[in-house]
């Protein structure tokens, strides 16, 4: 069996293990870690549950091998919330534009989401859609996630300007 | 499911990568994006000896501007070459194509060259490549040679390359003149497998077309070249009759299969549609001067 020395930098924090090649990313995340945010739906390529962010990037990390990911940072949905008990803007965003039912998508959707609004402070509403294509949601019909990223991005924006007033809802 | 046991190798430099894929041949694969390929592994469908990894190889990577060519290295991301000013100002059918590419979380990772290599018959970057005339060039541990992509395409996921080979670059030829390009897909929802594609290059003189390329892809076994609808509209001015004479021709020409997603009638019939759609978008672009 390959068996591969690896170190990279996962929600801010290094890790080192010794791992199979043909362990996939999410695996690893899952697994190895315990970090069981990311959520394994497919497993080639479909679904988009599995969503994290590599250097930056939203990837699906069911077709990376832990071993590619080497030297690379990854940040998972546990990455996202500022502490322990808290919530990102986006996050909370979700949660009142009711962006989720069985919770099985939102790690990947958060994930493509979060990457969007970091390029991109006001996105219209083709932009949040064609970010969050890849992801499979089977119980919101996509209304909701589309409102509460559009939400998330104006509280931002709100939040980052000089004199920040924070928004009512829309 | 998940993948076989395999050994993974990740060498440093495309003479590396040649050197091992001569050692290992046809118990290889080159693992590129890994966006096909790590499905096939995971259902078991490929079971390779050996993974070699060239994700990581400097060489592997970039986008030149030529006097009359541009240069995409295989290993080039997606995302990168659609963000790309070169891609976006000279290869703009290229550009198109590259929007119809799986979603952002798969062109983040997959890559010109395994595309190309890869030989889905509904992928849109072979299709423009085809249409835009570009030429692969291949390395083994021994030799090298350039083959143009009218014969690198053989059957469904099987191209021209040998066991021992390695795509390393694709070189797309620039046409002068009023260039316009066209690029229409029709898919069960956007982003999923094409249906039938169409990608269109040409160029006018004075409004009367002087040289066009139409491919059609998604629809048979290897993208095609409509070679017939190019005899037929060249020193046209490409109006509506030319148009619909156009349409019938890919309507009739394409050997289109069955499947659960569409029957052959109904893929000729987009085929049919969209070639239309996609010589008039290319011709209104090469009038209005955009290309």
């Amino acid at each position: 069996m390959s068996q591969h020395e690896i170190a990279l930098k996962i929600n801010g924090e290094t890790c080192t293990a010794r791992v199979p090649a043909r362990l996939t990313l999410v695996d690893f995340l899952r697994e190895t870690l315990n970090l069981t945010g990311t959520h394994t739906g497919c497993e080639h390529g479909v679904c988009g549950a599995c969503t994290v962010l590599l250097d930056g990037q939203p990837v699906r990390s069911c077709l990376i091998f832990a071993v590619q990911a080497a030297g690379c940072e990854v940040v998972t949905v546990e990455g996202l919330a500022p502490d322990a008990v808290g919530m990102s803007v986006l996050q909370d965003s979700f949660c009142e534009e009711h962006a989720l039912q069985c919770g099985f998508c939102t790690p990947g959707m958060l994930l493509s989401a979060h990457a969007l609004l970091q390029n991109n402070s006001a996105p219209s509403e083709e932009d949040i859609r064609e970010a969050i294509g890849g992801n499979l949601c089977r119980c919101t019909g996509y209304k909701q996630i589309v409102q509460a990223i559009a939400l998330a991005a104006q509280r931002l924006s709100v939040a980052n300007a000089p004199t920040a007033d924070l928004p009512k809802r829309p | 499911m998940k993948a076989v046991d395999f050994d993974y190798e990740q060498p440093r430099s495309v003479a590396e990568t040649c050197r091992l894929l001569g050692e290992t041949g046809r118990e290889a694969r080159l693992l590129a994006g890994g966006q096909t390929l790590a499905p096939l592994l995971a259902m078991r469908l490929a079971r390779p000896a050996v993974v070699i990894d060239i994700n990581r190889i400097e060489e592997f990577q970039g986008i030149d501007a030529e006097a009359e060519s541009v240069v995409i290295r295989a290993c080039t991301r997606q995302s990168r070459a659609l963000a790309d000013p070169i891609v976006q100002s000279r290869l703009p059918l290229l550009a198109k194509a590259l929007s119809f590419v799986g979603h952002v979380q798969t062109r983040n990772r997959g890559t010109i060259g395994g595309s190309l290599a890869n030989a889905d018959p509904s992928a849109e970057i072979g299709l423009a490549a085809l249409a835009l005339d570009a030429e692969i060039e291949a390395r083994s541990a021994t030799a090298s040679r350039r083959i143009p992509i009218g014969d690198f395409f053989i059957s469904p996921m099987v191209t021209a390359l040998a066991p021992d080979e390695c795509l390393t670059v694709v070189r797309f030829p620039l046409p002068q003149g009023a260039v316009g390009t066209g690029f229409r897909e029709a898919s069960i929802r956007r982003s999923d497998f094409a249906l039938a594609a169409v990608a269109v290059q040409l160029v006018l003189e004075r409004g009367v077309c002087r040289s066009l390329a139409v491919s059609l892809g998604g629809a048979g076994a290897t993208p095609v070249k409509l070679t017939a609808i190019e005899h037929k509209l060249l020193d046209t001015r490409l109006g509506d009759a030319e148009l619909a004479e156009a349409g019938r021709l890919a309507h009739d020409a394409i050997d289109a299969v069955s499947d659960i997603h569409a029957s052959a009638a109904h893929r000729r019939r987009i085929a049919g549609a969209l070639t239309m759609r996609a010589i008039a978008e290319a011709r209104d672009e090469a009038l209005a001067g955009r290309a």
